[in-house]
Formats: structure tokens, C-alpha cells, sequence
């Protein structure tokens, strides 16, 4: 984005104005701190077996806040390592699916004709392939819970959706004079792109890379239950809330912790992300 | 006439924004009476449609209206939903601006008009479609048995606002608000339009309230006028009277802007200079789907189109939307891509150049846009749009040069350097234009298109943008190709003007001769559109026009493309098409029968 | 309409074919094959297995004998579940997941769109509030939660409804698990219904309808309501993918018969034949409801012909 974009401050401006947008802002802000920061109050180590203390249900004091698991690992610092590792994931996959559709929609869309054609057919085939079916054989043939694998697995998922959101507000964009204004001018077609098409469609995209992210931790959370995410020793807001939930009856707390945060950041980003679009719609004062 | 069908009392309409209460209009007292009609004038936003839209209580969800607003005595504000639904498309009938988006895309035509008569008059459907129908007929809708089955988008503007009328109509109102009914149409069918209404005014004995901007178009039709300006009523007087001793300087303005745009001074023709630009039998068409699946069809948007413009001079092209004008000005350009025939600028020929040397070759040949807030690129400061051309055509100059050029040229197009770091978004329309010019000029072009460049102003800013290009064709010495459907403006600025319709050329003349002698019929017919603000000529003017719209250009007629509309068509006009003849006076006209009309 | 709908479902089939040829391509370039987790096979066992599935031929051969095969519906052999075809297999499981995921969406529609219109109509006050903050959180939870806590409260607590299982002709084991899979899709529904509602109840035409004075439930019948159905066809299509990882959950949270289990074993075991297969099922579904959806839109919109 070109610096100092004009809708950027009013843009930002109205989302503040929006007691949702603004709670779930703020709510975030302390996820992320908490994910950055939280594990240093505690006195306990992620994956450190407490063989005193298995399945011991939360405690104040010097205790486990949130409790623990069947190993006696203390789950208010898995909670957030795995919130860590979620959101890292999340953002990640977002952004490399976001590279992806952008330029994919872009060039499809300004190029337009027979390359749009065909450039749209792919996405196309590549919709109808169940991706579940790529990410399975991409996570279990190479080495399972590779966090590589699952980057590409997530972001090669992300971008379908992406490009067309992204063709359909360049063509939309082409039409409009001030594109002609700048051929006219005599620019060339990649600095049209840069230049004047994706700074006007980072809105849009950017509403939607916000609900990208929940999406993407969702799609984790998924492959955790089928045993494809994040592994063992390593903790996810998936994996977490997955063996919570077998354990829903006899220890209730090893899904509370973990399932509270997942719902708090998805709740939030969500939220966000209707905020974003909301703020960035024109007719929207 | 004592009877008043709609008065209005100190009528106020506000609207709650996040920047507080805002008001759209104050306190604003008007009345209507049966056979009457009220014109209301003023510029957009001047608060004239809120006025009646918060009568019927049809304002915006943050809309509140405060007054009196008496239909037939009873006040209509604080009337509970149901009433004021027995009152709306009953008593009073509405037509709106625009006639694609304010029909509702999914109904055909004879729903939407049976909808109306089956709700308010109780009519069993069968009856309802015969009274659509009949209706339909009554607005002089072509075909209304075929069109009674269309969707909206398959008619044309005109057809689409008859269809509203018929609408507004079906509940046998005493009122019609028709709120800028012409606004969105070419300038014929706008006449045409405008006889309608006057004819249904003078049939039917109905109230009509019609609210423009444009002081020619109630001209023909407003018994009383009332001006509106900052959401308050500064006059209202019998329409003679008004146009004749305007009292508020405001309103003489306004008066003295549209007389300036309808009858302006001849331009004089300049002498001999060599030939700048030329188009050799230019033609476009584009690729339109064609009924089945993945078959298209060309759609011949320019055909042979064939024009020499000197240097210095000026050249106006003016037709309707379809005219094939706006095509002619960007292939000419290079912005669209011809299907045959030659650009040769300065004896090169534009196809001939490689693409780097055609971009190289841009800076010479700009262009600016009917729609200034859309040609602007709203993610850029105005410093930056203006410096963008220099960035490429001067890559050596350095930032600090290339803004003081983008200041210099802002200057010299009536600017403040305080707008240099403002958004598109924050200019006005006006300014937004000055801005498109500063953009092209800066360039130092030898050529300057200027696509309907001011055909979305308001008349103030109308006449100030024209006033600004013609000084600088004055000062630079530059060729200018001015498309506009706006004759009048033509006839300012242009020495030649070329007449397009349906993609073809039908008159090309020395602006005063075409104005004064048209030699082509389609050119009559377009002068004779043109509202007059005089309310002892117009009206007459409005009874005498005719019907007939131009024909789809997928479809276009053969032989001579005009002849569905031509008063003076023959046989042998369907069978060939009419030469370009050149006629006295430098001029020349595709007419096979202009020697004897 | 008949050429139209015959073109259109010709034109599936070359999409099909790549997506087949893909898969096909995807998992024979992935290392390891169906027979590596078997334990103490010796190399002549191996060789005589792969002889009799026909492993040991080229890739293209395979690839043709494979078409050849699917032109008469024949799916081949699985691999792993060696008494058992891939046709039957599916034939198996298919009915159990079809009509999971069509109860499902059923359920999704019928309280997704009247949801999202109550929100619209009272846009900003408390029942939009109020349906917004469900669809939050049924949009945050994941199924695997979702599932086993209806399980618990309705099951194992109440005893109205069984806690899993399957019994043919017994709609009650299918509640919970269109529930549990219905209830993301009906709150994606009524937030895309609201929003698109509010769209069009802001329109010119929707004012214009309403300057005819029909009264505020025609306008909203005849007006607003079927162009705001739009997005809500769109989503059809996406649906379908949805309907189909999520029932790979909540088959195997209530232990239904389903062909979910099918893909992720099969592509972890390298049952080629099953995955294939599947691939085929699912690609084909995917496509012949995009293109109802593609039919629908225009039976709502009729512009979408001429376009």
C-alpha cells in the first residue's frame, strides 16, 4: 500500500468509532500479548511432565491456573504456546495465500481475454478438487505435522477464494477512467497494477484476510482431530481443544481453557474483519 | 384555484450523521393545486427531492421530517403505516431519477403496473393486466404487449421511464412527483419525456410537482417555479414571471448560465494549419455475447469514421448515448483498440509504433474524462496525479522539480497549493476537474480529447471548466477534440462540429453553419431538443416533438442507420447507404436527400 | 433451456477429467505405496501383489485402464479392504453421508434464512444483536466440541435422542449429527442473508416499491426477498465442500457408516483406487450443484441471460 493511503486513517477512524470493532480490537491486543508474554508468569514449562499433579483440575496460588492434562503438563502455559503457534500459523497461511490470490486475481483480472480464461479454469478445477484430499496427502506423505506442510497445506487452500475475490474487483476497477486515465497517461501494464490497481483493492482484501485467519485456525483445529495437525509434544488451539473434548465429561477444564480462547480470538477476528468491511464500504459515513 | 392538492408548511427535513444532526432542508412552505404544475429548481443537494421523499415518509432510516404536509388537508406526517400506504401510489404517484435502478430488476413490467391496481383499486388480476396494458398504451410505450412481459433491462432509458410513469399512474393519483425524470436520458427522449408529462398534464387535469436542476426542462411545463438553494426556498413565482424578472441574484445566475449553454456566441473558425490528426475510415466494434453458449457477435460501436483536425483547432463531436462518440475519442487514442482503418498523428501512423514508442508518444495526445471524481485514482494525493505523467515521460527530473511543476500547473488551472495533498474524495466536482486537466496539461500535450467533460457538473461549474479550456486552447495553441451531448457547450467552444449517431457520421459543419442551417435531419431533430428556459416558447417547442427512439446498435437499420427516426425517410433510404457528401461551406453530410429538405 | 442444460453438463466433463487426471497424477507421484505397512511381506509376496492389481505397469497404462474402467462405472478393487470393490464401498457409505449432509442443509436453510432476515428487519436492535452473537460462536465452535456436548446434554443427560450410531429407517440417530453439521452452515447463512437483505431493503427499487404504497410485507416478498437470495445460491456451491469435511467430523463423533472415513484412510493407507473414486463422487457433486446454483441465479435474476 502506498504510504499513507488516503481511506487508511478514515478508514481506521470509522472502525474505532465502532464499539464492536473497538472491543474486539482490544480483546486481540491482550491475546497477542498474552500469547507474546503470558508463559513468563508461570512457573511451569509447556512440556514438562508433572507426575505429581496429572489431571489435577485448575488451582489459584502457586498452582496450575488452568489445570492439567493426563500428563501433568501444565495447561494455562500450553494454552497459550498454543495460541502462539495458531495465530502464527494463521497469519502466516493468510499472507502466503493472500501473495498468492492477489497476484493470481490481478493478473487474471487487468490481463483479461483468453489468459483470464484460462487462469480462472484453474482456479476453477482447483475448487472442485477436494483440497482436504491434497492436504492429507501432502501432510501424511511427508512427515506428519511438518509445520511447513501444513503452511502450504492452509495457504494453498486460502488462495482460490482470494484470486476471485480479487479478479472480480479488478475487473471491476479496469473499467473504471481513472485506469484508462493512467494509459492514457502512458504508463505500462505492471505499473498499472502496482500502481493503481492493488492499492485500491487492499480494502476489500484486507476485510477479507481478516476472516481468512479465523478460518485458517478453524481448518487446524480440523486437521488436529484427524490426527494431521500440530503433533504431540507441540500444542495448537486445535490440538488442545481436541483432546479437551475427549475428555469433556471427566475433566471438563482441559476444554474450557483452551476452548474459551479459541472462541475469544475467533469471535474477535471475526468481528474485525465484518468491522473492516463495514468501515471500508463508501456509502458507510 | 383554491383547491391545493399538496401543501407544504414549514417543512424541515434533517438527517442524523455521526458528525450530528445535518439539515437537508428548512422550513420550506409550497403548495400544488389540481392541473397546476410546480417546478422545483436548484442544485443537487440543494434538499429538493428530500422535501417530498420526507412527505411520504420515504427518507433514509436517519431521516426525520418536521412541519406540516397537508395532501388534500390531512397531514401526512405521523400517519401510521397503513394509511400512509393507502395514500402512496394512490393519491400521489412518484417517478424517479433514475429509471434502471428504481425498477425493480427481477418483476416484468406489467407485474410491477397490475401490482399497483390490484393493491390500491382492488382489481382481479386479469382486469389488472388489461388496465397495464391500457396504461402502457396511454404513456406511448412501443409494442405494450411485448413490453408488458419484459424485465427492466431489456428496455431502453426512455421506454424504462415511460414504464415508471405507467406505473406511477396505475393508482389514478391526483398528484405526480416526478423527481429529476430526465436527468439520466439523452436529450431527445428527455423531450420526449417532458411531452409526455405535459401532455398527461393537460389530458388528465393531475397535480405535478417536477424537480430538476435544469431551468430548461421546467421551462416548458411549470406553471409556478420554485428555486431552492441550501435546503431553503429563496424564491417562488409564476413561471413567466420568473424567468422574465428573476428577484434573487442566485436564480439570476442560474438563468443567465442555462441561456449561456442554449444560446451561446458563435466561435470563430481560425485560419489554416497543418493537419495534426487523422482518421482514416476508423471502426470499432466489440465482442458482445450472442444468445447461446459462448457465441458472440461484433458489436459495431464506430464505423468508418474519417476526420482531420489541424493544429490548433477545435472540433466538436456530439451525438446520443450509443453514438459511438465516446468510442471515437479513445480510439483515436489508442484506448481502445480499431477493428479497421488508420490514426495518423502528425504524419506517423500510431498503429505502425511499437508499444514503448506509443507510450512514449502519449504525452503528446491526452485526454480528460466526463466523470472527474472517477478518473482520479482515489488512493492518490492530487500532488501525486498530477506528477504522475511527468514520472514517466520525464524520469530524470527530480521529485522536488516534479511537484513544483504539478504546483505550477495546479496554479495555472484556478487551484490553491493548499490542495495538493488532498484526496479525490475531497475535492469537489469542479475542482476534481481541474484537477483532470492539470493532470494532462502538465504534460505540455499537443492534442487534448476531452470526453464529456462536463456533462457531470453542476451548471456553475459547467460554464467556469468550458470557460477554462477554451483559455488555454487560446494560450497553447492546442488541438482539441470536445465530445459532449450538450449541443450548446459545442457551439462555444468548437469551430467544426461532427454529428455521430449509431456509430456513423451524419454531419460534419463549421459550428455557426450547423447551427444555424443543420442540414441533417437528425441534426434538426437535436437542436430542436434542446430545453429552452423561456416558459412563452417552450412549450410550444414540447408539443412538437416527436417519438422514436434510435434502434439497438446490435441491430442497427439498413441503409441509412437514421432512417427509423427520419420524418423524410423513403424507400430507397432502407436500400443504400447515403454517401458522405461534401456541401457547400465546408461541410458535409451523409443525407440523400438534404438538397431537397 | 434443454440445449443450454445439456451444453452445460458436457462442459463438465472436461473439468472432471482434469481433476481426475490430477489426483491420479498427485497420489502416484507420492512416495510410498499401498502395501508399505503391511509387516513381514516378503519381496516375491509384494511383487505378486502389485502383479495383481496391475502396479506394475507404466503409469500411463495404469492411467488408461483406469479411464477405461470409470467409462463403465467401474471404480476397480480397494486395496486395503481387499473383499470389497471401491463401488461398493461407496455404495456403502454414500446414503448414510448424503443424507447427513442433506438433512443438514435442509436444516441450515430453513433456520438460517428466516434467522438472518428477522436480523435485517430489526436491524440494530435486540434480536439482531441477539442472533449475531449465536452465529458468532456456532461460526468459532468447532464440530468436534459441538458434537460430543449435544451428546452429553441430549443423550446421555436428557436420554431424548441416542448418544451415536446408526440404524437404517431410524431418523433419530440422524438429529444430533445434522445439528452439530447444520448448525456452522445456518449461521453462515443468516449473517450472508442479513447482510444482503440490508442491501437490497436500501435499494432504489425497494424505495421506489415502497413509494407505490403495496404495503411493507409485499414489498418485502416481491421486492427485497428475491434478489437478496442471491448470495445465499452462491453459497450452495461452497456448501457442498463444507457438508464434506464436515461430515469426515461428525460421521466419526457419532460412529455413522458414512464414506468420510473413506478419504483420509484411504489417502493415509494409499488406497489409490478409493481415494480415486471419492475424488470422482465428490468432484462431480461439487459441479453438477455449482451448476444448479448457476440455474437457480438465473431463474432469480434475469439479467444473468442476457449477460
Amino acid at each position: 500500500m502506498p504510504e499513507g493511503s488516503p481511506d487508511r486513517p478514515r478508514a481506521w477512524q470509522r472502525l474505532w468509532r465502532r464499539a464492536g470493532a473497538r472491543t474486539a480490537l482490544l480483546v486481540l491486543g491482550i491475546l497477542v500479548a498474552l500469547a507474546v508474554l503470558g508463559p513468563w508468569f508461570s512457573p511451569w514449562q509447556p512440556q514438562a511432565l508433572d507426575w505429581s499433579q496429572l489431571a489435577q483440575p485448575p488451582q489459584l496460588g502457586h498452582g496450575h491456573w488452568l489445570g492439567t492434562d493426563r500428563l501433568g503438563r501444565d495447561l494455562y502455559v500450553r494454552t497459550l504456546y498454543g495460541l502462539r503457534l495458531s495465530l502464527a500459523l494463521s497469519l502466516i497461511a493468510s499472507g502466503v495465500s493472500l501473495l498468492i490470490g492477489i497476484a493470481w486475481g490481478s493478473i487474471a483480472g487487468f490481463a483479461g481475454g483468453r489468459i483470464d480464461g484460462w487462469m480462472m479454469r484453474v482456479v476453477d478445477v482447483l475448487y472442485a478438487l477436494p483440497y482436504l484430499f491434497i492436504v492429507i496427502i501432502l501432510t501424511s506423505l511427508v512427515a506428519r505435522g511438518s509445520l511447513w506442510v501444513l503452511l502450504v497445506g492452509l495457504g494453498g487452500v486460502g488462495w482460490l477464494t482470494t484470486a476471485r475475490i480479487v479478479r472480480a474487483q479488478t475487473l471491476a476497477l479496469r473499467g473504471r477512467e481513472f485506469i484508462v486515465a493512467a494509459r492514457a497517461t502512458g504508463l505500462a501494464g505492471g505499473q498499472i497494477i502496482t500502481r493503481h490497481i492493488v492499492p485500491n483493492l487492499m480494502g476489500t482484501v484486507l476485510a477479507y484476510a481478516a476472516l481468512t485467519i479465523p478460518q485458517m485456525i478453524l481448518f487446524e483445529s480440523f486437521l488436529s482431530f484427524l490426527g494431521l495437525g500440530v503433533q504431540e509434544p507441540h500444542a495448537s488451539l486445535g490440538n488442545l481443544v481436541y483432546g479437551g473434548a475427549q475428555e469433556m465429561e471427566s475433566a471438563p477444564w482441559m476444554l474450557l481453557g483452551p476452548a474459551a480462547v479459541l472462541v475469544a480470538l475467533l469471535l474477535c477476528l471475526n468481528r474485525l474483519g465484518d468491522g473492516l468491511r463495514d468501515a471500508l464500504d463508501p456509502r458507510e459515513y | 384555484m383554491a383547491d391545493r392538492v399538496l401543501r407544504l408548511s414549514d417543512f424541515s427535513v434533517r438527517f442524523a450523521t455521526a458528525a450530528g444532526s445535518v439539515p437537508a432542508a428548512t422550513e420550506v412552505s409550497l403548495s400544488v393545486a389540481a392541473g397546476e404544475c410546480l417546478g422545483v429548481v436548484g442544485e443537487s443537494g440543494a434538499g429538493k427531492s428530500q422535501l417530498f421523499l420526507g412527505a411520504l415518509g420515504l427518507l433514509a432510516a436517519n431521516g426525520r421530517a418536521a412541519g406540516r404536509a397537508q395532501l388534500q388537508g390531512r397531514d401526512l406526517l405521523g400517519l401510521p403505516a397503513r394509511e400512509l400506504d393507502a395514500v402512496r401510489g394512490r393519491r400521489v404517484g412518484m417517478v424517479f431519477q433514475d429509471p434502471m435502478t428504481s425498477l425493480t430488476p427481477h418483476l416484468r413490467i406489467g407485474t410491477q403496473i397490475a401490482q399497483v391496481r390490484m393493491r390500491h383499486l382492488g382489481e382481479p388480476a386479469a382486469e389488472a393486466r388489461r388496465r397495464a396494458l391500457e396504461l402502457l398504451r396511454r404513456v406511448h410505450v412501443n409494442d405494450p404487449e411485448q413490453r408488458l412481459l419484459q424485465y427492466p433491462h431489456e428496455l431502453s432509458g426512455g421506454m424504462r421511464q415511460r414504464a415508471m410513469i405507467a406505473i406511477a399512474l396505475a393508482g389514478n393519483p391526483q398528484l405526480l412527483i416526478a423527481d429529476e425524470p430526465t436527468t439520466a436520458l439523452d436529450v431527445t427522449v428527455q423531450a420526449q419525456i417532458l411531452a409526455l408529462l405535459q401532455e398527461l398534464k393537460r389530458e388528465t387535469g393531475l397535480a405535478l410537482i417536477l424537480i430538476s436542476h435544469d431551468l430548461g426542462a421546467v421551462a416548458g411545463l411549470a406553471d409556478t417555479v420554485a428555486v431552492m438553494r441550501q435546503g431553503r426556498l429563496i424564491e417562488c413565482a409564476p413561471a413567466t414571471e420568473l424567468f422574465a424578472s428573476p428577484r434573487q441574484a442566485y436564480t439570476r445566475a442560474l438563468l443567465e448560465e442555462a441561456r449561456a449553454l442554449a444560446a451561446p456566441v458563435p466561435a470563430q473558425a481560425s485560419g489554416e494549419a497543418p493537419v495534426a490528426l487523422e482518421a482514416r475510415a476508423l471502426s470499432v466494434s466489440y465482442p458482445v455475447p450472442a444468445g447461446g453458449w459462448g457465441r458472440r457477435a461484433a458489436l459495431a460501436a464506430l464505423s468508418e469514421a474519417s476526420l482531420t483536425l489541424h493544429a490548433g483547432e477545435s472540433l466538436g463531436v456530439v451525438g446520443e448515448s450509443g453514438s459511438g462518440k465516446s468510442t471515437l475519442a479513445r480510439a483515436l487514442l489508442k484506448l481502445v483498440p480499431h477493428t479497421a482503418g488508420r490514426v495518423v498523428w502528425m504524419g506517423r501512423d500510431l498503429d505502425a509504433l511499437s508499444r514503448a514508442r506509443l507510450r512514449a508518444q502519449r504525452r503528446d495526445l491526452q485526454i480528460i474524462f466526463q466523470d472527474p471524481l472517477g478518473s482520479l485514482d482515489p488512493r492518490m494525493r492530487v500532488a501525486e496525479l498530477v506528477g504522475e505523467g511527468l514520472r514517466v515521460h520525464e524520469p530524470s527530473l527530480s521529485a522536488a522539480a516534479r511537484r513544483a511543476a504539478a504546483q505550477a500547473m495546479l496554479a495555472r488551472v484556478g487551484l490553491e497549493a493548499g490542495l495538493m495533498e488532498r484526496y479525490p474524495h475531497e475535492l469537489s466536482g469542479g475542482q476534481g476537474q481541474r484537477v483532470g486537466i492539470a493532470r494532462a496539461m502538465v504534460l505540455a500535450p499537443k492534442l487534448l480529447v476531452c470526453d464529456e467533460p462536463v456533462s457531470s457538473l453542476d451548471v456553475h461549474s459547467q460554464a467556469q471548466v468550458v470557460e477554462l479550456i477554451a483559455a488555454l486552447k487560446r494560450e497553447t495553441g492546442l488541438a482539441l477534440l470536445f465530445v459532449s451531448h450538450n449541443l450548446g457547450i459545442v457551439q462555444r467552444l468548437c469551430e467544426r462540429v461532427l454529428v455521430l449517431y449509431l456509430g456513423r457520421m451524419m454531419e460534419l459543419a463549421p459550428a455557426g453553419a450547423l447551427f444555424a442551417a443543420p442540414r441533417h435531419p437528425y441534426t434538426r431533430e437535436l437542436l430542436a431538443a434542446i430545453p429552452l428556459p423561456d416558459p412563452r416558447l417552450q412549450p410550444g417547442r414540447l408539443s412538437a416533438v416527436r417519438a422514436g427512439e434510435a434502434p439497438s446498435p446490435r441491430d442497427p437499420p439498413s441503409g441509412c442507420v437514421y432512417r427509423t427516426r427520419c420524418p423524410f425517410a423513403q424507400a430507397a433510404c432502407a436500400a443504400a447507404r447515403p454517401a458522405w457528401e461534401a456541401a457547400s461551406g465546408q461541410g458535409a453530410v451523409a443525407c440523400r436527400r438534404w438538397r431537397e429538405i | 433451456m434443454l440445449r443450454y442444460l445439456t451444453g452445460r453438463i458436457l462442459g463438465l466433463l472436461p473439468t472432471l477429467l482434469v481433476i481426475v487426471t490430477l489426483s491420479f497424477l498427485i497420489l502416484r507421484l507420492a512416495p510410498g505405496g499401498p502395501f508399505d505397512q503391511e509387516q513381514g511381506l516378503s519381496p516375491q509376496v509384494r511383487a505378486n501383489l502389485d502383479r495383481a492389481y496391475g502396479l506394475d505397469q507404466s503409469l500411463p497404462v495404469q492411467y488408461a485402464h483406469y479411464l477405461r474402467g470409470l467409462l463403465h462405472g467401474d471404480f476397480g478393487p480397494s486395496l486395503r479392504q481387499r473383499d470389497f470393490t471401491v463401488r461398493e464401498l461407496i455404495a456403502q457409505g454414500l446414503p448414510v453421508s448424503l443424507t447427513l449432509g442433506l438433512a443438514a442443509l435442509l436444516l441450515a436453510l430453513a433456520v438460517g434464512i428466516p434467522a438472518g432476515i428477522a436480523a435485517a428487519l430489526w436491524q440494530g436492535r435486540a434480536p439482531d444483536h441477539l442472533l449475531s452473537g449465536f452465529a458468532a460462536c456456532a461460526l468459532a465452535l468447532p464440530s468436534f466440541v459441538v458434537g460430543p456436548l449435544l451428546a452429553l446434554v441430549f443423550a446421555l443427560h436428557l436420554h431424548w435422542l441416542p448418544v451415536a450410531g446408526w440404524q437404517h429407517g431410524m431418523p433419530r440417530y440422524l438429529v444430533l449429527p445434522a445439528i452439530t453439521l447444520g448448525l456452522p452452515m445456518a449461521a453462515y447463512l443468516a449473517r450472508l442473508m442479513r447482510a444482503s437483505l440490508i442491501e437490497t431493503l436500501r435499494s432504489a427499487y425497494v424505495r421506489s416499491a415502497r413509494a407505490r404504497g403495496l404495503g411493507a410485507a409485499s414489498v418485502l416478498w416481491h421486492h427485497a426477498l428475491p434478489p437478496a437470495l442471491l448470495p445465499v445460491v452462491s453459497y450452495l456451491g461452497p456448501a457442498i465442500a463444507f457438508v464434506v469435511t464436515g461430515s469426515l467430523v461428525v460421521e466419526s463423533v457419532f460412529g455413522l457408516p458414512g464414506t468420510g472415513r473413506y478419504l483420509v484412510q484411504g489417502a493415509i493407507d494409499r488406497d489409490y483406487p478409493l481415494v480415486l473414486g471419492m475424488v470422482v463422487v465428490y468432484g462431480t457433486l461439487t459441479l453438477v450443484l455449482n451448476c444448479l446454483a448457476d440455474l437457480l441465479y438465473g431463474a432469480l435474476d434475469p439479467a444473468v441471460h442476457h449477460a
